[in-house]
């Protein structure tokens, strides 16, 4: 393992909504809510829009986690039911996942409504923490090799 | 005709209220002609640094303003002028302006600034409250709009520098003042304030020393473009200073100087005075705020005073400072002051800031002449509380702080409603005296190789001073395609639009990114830009390096810097990819549906109706008038219940109203324009109506207290059960508790319920009223009686209520003991517990939100506040409106107020709605899916997936293939997403441009270990 575990810093790639996560992830820059630097944000319209192709493309090309971030269940989704498709959609990629070799874990699915600076923090800090204890990506470590 | 209506409206004064009244009118099909006394508009708000409860940076959010309301085509600005007379009646006037010569011909000046920088002599910089100097000829600040220079001819030596290196020829030293005459239907009054003059407090030796500022002045202090560059500084001898204080209520509350109003927006401007400067400055300092009652009573402002002390550590002391003295040798200041134990004390502190308040503005008696209008016994504009927004003359209304201090989302709500009030005065003439903006044609790009512009946004300081903006600047200039990139001390600012435009001339440029701050605020207004720069709107990106760099990651700027750099290569990898795209119309169906039949439900129908718009009321209960029904008397000598009859009366018999009582919505379909809504009537069957926007007006309820006994003694009342024993003449106590913030201000509520402290004082005064004998205690956390209610609680007190001071450490306790109600709580100043019998306790419970919003949302589709009540599109600047088009509130479902001000915001909402049911057709969003016919096997699954139903299946040459209704999709991509053979293209979220970004994003990002 080229990358020791302890100055491990993860790569996380974040999809988020536009009405509610991404409208978070605001605030909590407006209210100066901290977090650590390791996250990058791609805004999309809904979490409805979010294939679980893009999510395979960032673990492929070396993200070591991929948030997923939409409107809270069951009715907050502007477009009404996009984060049901996001729910269902990133459920069945975290079986799947398994039996790549990649732990599901490294995908997270959050609500964090427009509201939530501090929780889109928040989420933000214990991802990095989680991802930390599970190491770099596999699939990039496989890549690598 | 002499009495033929005019379809134009002046507004006076350039503000943040006057900008907004003026973009809803003219976006709503009126012509506007906006007088400011300054060279530029912008007011008060454009010297700010940063705004309350959220911290937003002040310029930031104002600068779009401007620019849209310096490039309308309905929106003449006359800056540099004054109003001298006007003639005539509502609907037809005949104003007199004077416009004051600047010395520069403004046909001319393009304002790039070589005048100022090669003249030779310096003046007092103004915009900077005095703290440094500028050249004679200038612009009052970078983002001025309109960018035209003036001279200052006080000053000018007349060495005709200027002229000679002018290229546009603009200068014109025999400039003379000149007069002109408009012809309006309207006026709206938006001239501001005056900061109090702190000199007239000699005791704080404002301007004996040099380490005693204003508020203002400090605000100068904390911006990015003031005297320091941000860097908090000591006047006296640029030392960083570590220990600070504010004094509160200067020129406000104040008998001695008869100014007895307070002035409602200080303590919230010195909390967030503390709080940035402690960001700004990287040592330690601290912050110290003296003051009498911290009035933190708005929307959200009491979690903040809490994150002050609790999060920044700012300590707060209950006293009023008796005065200040300097040590010659340090320039420190000694604060003389009297401690919450009543010992005297002094403490040395390095700089103080003095919360100066409002004031009407200068020359406020001769703008009241001019005009015709009546003013107050403090000078400010009269108005009442049922009409808010008209002064003493017909079709002359006003709004913002000229009416009373107030914060900014108050002043732009009573902007709108300013604005409702002028439309429906020349409501027939709508349309006439307008001019519909027109594009240059669209340039095809379709052949040409992606040629993109970088714009990198400094922001003053808010990413600059984190972010190492050159740096990024230079990387973005090593990205493909990539063909020119800059940096912007405020790349939304008016001047750097023009700099946009002339770029994607210079450089041929065919896509524009903007690294700055987020999307949400700010694209329509660079989408604006390339538009009118001859690019499909759609070919702009932007990156947001502050809301998630330089805001979040302020202790690490390499790694923010690095961030940029991620950020900026991603939007750059997609908009390589970017497409035009085409913004379909739809029509608008005129009729608006309002939820809530309360006072400000009321007020929105009529302001609707009486601009000749249908509206569909529906009120939840079997009668009309919500939370006002319960209100019997008020503090300002009106009888509510007479108008409340007088409401009902208009609402009822006007023919566009529709009444629905003891009835529901239950169901909201479509989207701006047109919607499609089920209303449960009161029998049980439904009705379906058809609308354009929709207004929530659902008001709030009155917190049923568990606490102090109620429930469980019946002397023991709320507010408004007093209130009711009152008018019904039953009551005959001789000695009554009252106390506050009951379900307010605690743990489960942080947030002030705003209006118990003003019932109290009410009903207190009432009391004493009925019973001069009558022994009132209020026993209080803050007395929050702000504006011009200080004097009803300076009354109560003069006639005897006791007001007694309770920290949440020693609540009061009230019990039974053997039939014998008994009060006990903690007397401050005889520092011992004291035991009433009162007759009865009142408690003055919290308004908390109406129990039916969560549905209510979820139906909209709009968010709620952690609290429960409805969250706007932005706290500061977009009070009544929802982020979802078409979709607006008002009144107490939005926080609770006081009547004049849902009345107020009803106006206001009224306003923003009649911006779209104006509209024959709107322009929509280009953001729809698109179907690749070729690609389609037409396997149904995204007609069954799509919950607006925008998908058909059509027979096309023999085979079925999906289509989508642009009218009904909502760009959502929910369908691209699930489609099997990806034949479903969302436009400008295309499934390569996001996978663009991934890629770009992945190949070199690197989080440094720490």
């Amino acid at each position: 393992m080229s990358e020791s575990q302890k100055d491990f810093e993860p790569k996380i790639v974040g999809f988020l909504c536009n009405w509610c996560a991404y409208a978070g992830a605001d605030l909590a820059g407006v209210s100066r809510i901290q977090y650590p630097p390791n996250i990058r944000v791609i805004r999309v319209m809904c979490s409805g829009r979010i294939d679980p192709a893009f999510i395979l493309e960032a673990l492929k090309n070396g993200a070591d986690g991929v948030l997923v971030a939409g409107c809270h269940l069951p009715s907050d989704c502007h477009y009404l039911s996009g984060n049901f498709k996001a729910l269902r959609r990133v459920m069945l990629l975290k079986k799947v996942l398994k039996d790549f070799g990649v732990e599901p874990e490294r995908v997270r699915l959050e609500w964090v409504s427009a509201s939530e600076g501090d929780k889109f923090a928040a989420v933000v800090r214990d991802m990095v923490e989680q991802i930390k204890k599970l190491g770099p990506n596999p699939l990039k470590m496989e890549a690598k090799e | 005709m002499a009495n033929e209506k005019v379809g134009a409206v002046l507004v006076v004064g350039g503000g943040v209220a006057g900008i907004q009244a003026a973009l809803d009118l003219a976006d709503s099909g009126f012509k506007v002609y906006m007088v400011d006394d300054s060279p530029s508009i912008g007011g008060v708000m454009a010297q700010l640094d940063k705004t309350f409860p959220t911290n937003d940076c002040s310029m930031c959010i104002l600068a779009p303003k401007l620019v849209a309301a310096g490039r309308h085509p309905n929106i003449s600005l006359i800056t540099n002028s004054e109003v001298l007379g006007l003639n005539g009646d509502a609907g037809n006037f005949e104003v007199k302006i004077r416009k004051r010569s600047r010395y520069i011909n403004e046909d001319k000046c393009n304002g790039c600034g070589l005048c100022a920088q090669k003249c030779p002599v310096e003046a007092i910089d103004t915009y900077n409250k005095g703290l440094t100097d500028r050249s004679v000829v200038y612009v009052e600040f970078p983002q001025a709009v309109p960018l035209r220079f003036k001279i200052d001819r006080e000053k000018c030596i007349g060495c005709r520098t200027c002229q000679e290196v002018c290229k546009a020829n603009a200068v014109e030293y025999d400039q003379k003042d000149s007069e002109i005459t408009l012809k309006v239907g309207a006026v709206i009054l938006a001239p501001g304030f005056e900061p109090f003059d702190a000199r007239l407090k000699s005791e704080y030796g404002y301007e004996r020393y040099a380490n005693v500022v204003t508020s203002i002045e400090f605000e100068r202090i904390l911006s990015a473009s003031g005297p320091y560059g941000g860097i908090v500084l000591r006047p006296s001898d640029g030392e960083i200073p570590r220990k600070i204080a504010f004094v509160q209520c200067v020129g406000s509350r104040d008998a001695q100087l008869g100014n007895l109003y307070c002035s409602a927006a200080c303590c919230m401007y010195s909390i967030k005075e503390a709080i940035i400067a402690k960001e700004h400055v990287p040592t330690k300092l601290d912050c110290t705020i003296f003051y009498m009652d911290i009035r933190a009573y708005g929307k959200e402002f009491d979690a903040y005073y809490k994150r002050a002390q609790e999060e920044y550590g700012i300590r707060f002391v209950r006293s009023r400072v008796a005065s200040i003295t300097e040590d010659p040798a340090t320039g420190n200041l000694f604060v003389h002051y009297v401690g919450e134990d009543e010992t005297p004390r002094v403490e040395e502190f390095d700089m103080v800031i003095l919360s100066t308040g409002m004031q009407p503005p200068k020359n406020v008696e001769k703008l009241a002449k001019a005009l015709g209008i009546k003013l107050n016994k403090y000078r400010f504009c009269e108005t009442s509380t049922f009409t808010p927004l008209e002064t003493s003359k017909s079709g002359v209304y006003v709004c913002g702080a000229f009416s009373s201090p107030k914060d900014i989302p108050e002043s732009v709500a009573q902007a709108s409603g300013a604005a409702a009030k002028a439309m429906a005065t020349i409501a027939p003439e709508r349309g006439k005296l307008v001019a519909v903006k027109e594009y240059p044609p669209e340039r095809d790009v379709s052949q040409e190789e992606p040629r993109i512009g970088v714009f990198i946004c400094h922001c003053g300081i808010n990413i600059g001073g984190i972010v190492r903006v050159p740096e990024v600047v230079e990387y973005a200039k090593t990205l493909p395609n990539v063909v020119y990139a800059e940096e912007n001390l405020y790349t939304c600012s008016d001047d750097t639009q023009k700099r946009i435009r002339e770029k994607i001339k210079e450089y041929n440029l065919n896509r524009v990114v903007v690294a700055s701050c987020t999307p949400r605020t700010h694209e329509p207004l660079f989408r604006e830009t390339v538009r009118e720069a001859g690019l499909n709107p759609y070919l702009f990106e932007m990156a947001n390096i502050r809301d998630q760099c330089s805001w979040v990651h302020m202790h690490e700027p390499d790694e923010a810097t690095e961030k940029a750099k991620d950020l900026v290569r991603s939007i750059v990898a997609k908009a390589r990819l970017l497409k035009p795209l085409k913004n379909p119309t739809v029509n608008v169906t005129p009729v608006a549906l309002i939820i809530g039949g309360g006072v400000s439900g009321m007020t929105a129908a009529l302001e609707l109706a009486n601009q000749g718009f249908e509206v569909h009321l529906v009120e939840r209960e079997k009668e009309l008038g919500g939370h006002l029904r319960k209100i019997h008397y008020m503090l300002e000598g009106e009888d509510p219940q007479e108008h409340l009859q007088r409401l009902v009366k208009a609402v009822m018999e006007n023919k566009l109203i529709h009444v629905y009582l003891g009835a529901e919505v239950v169901d909201v379909n479509g989207f701006v324009g047109n919607f499609k809504s089920k209303i449960r009537l009161n029998g049980g069957e439904e009705k379906q109506v058809e609308h354009g926007v929709v207004i929530v007006a659902t008001g709030a309820v009155e917190y049923k207290p568990k606490e102090y006994l109620y429930g469980l003694d019946p002397r023991v009342l709320t507010q408004h059960e007093l209130e009711e024993k009152i008018a019904k003449g039953e009551f005959n106590a001789k000695k009554v508790v009252m106390i506050q913030c009951v379900g307010a201000r605690n743990e489960e509520r942080p947030n002030c319920a705003r209006i118990c402290c003003g019932q109290a004082i009410k009903n207190a005064l009432k009391i004493k009223e009925l019973n001069p004998d009558a022994e009132v205690f209020v026993l209080y956390k803050d007395v929050r009686s702000y504006g011009f209610m200080e004097e009803y609680y300076r009354e109560a007190a003069g006639k005897g209520v006791l007001f007694i001071n309770y920290s949440d450490g020693m609540k009061p306790k009230v019990s039974n003991e053997n039939g014998r109600l008994k009060v006990a709580f903690y007397e401050p100043v005889l520092k011992q517990e004291i035991q009433i019998e009162p007759d009865l306790v009142v408690l003055s419970a919290a308004t908390i939100p109406n129990p039916d919003n969560k549905r209510i949302a979820e139906m909209l589709k709009v968010p709620l506040t952690k609290d429960g009540f409805f969250l706007e599109a932005h706290m500061k600047l977009r009070p009544v409106d929802f982020q979802t088009d078409g979709v607006f509130l008002c009144g107490m479902a939005h926080s609770p107020k006081f009547i004049d001000e849902s009345i107020a915001q009803a106006c206001a909402a009224a306003a923003r709605a009649a911006t779209i049911l104006s509209k024959k057709a709107l322009e929509m969003e280009g953001i729809v899916a698109n179907v690749d016919e070729d690609l389609c096997s037409g396997c149904r699954i995204c007609e069954f997936l799509c919950p607006y139903g925008a998908i058909e299946m059509i027979e096309k040459e023999g085979k079925t293939v999906a289509h989508v209704i642009e009218a009904l999709c909502k760009g959502c991509g929910v369908c691209g997403t699930a489609c099997p053979t990806k034949a479903i293209i969302l436009g400008h979220f295309t499934t390569e441009e996001i996978l663009a970004q991934v890629r770009a994003i992945l190949r070199e990002m690197e989080v440094a270990a720490k």
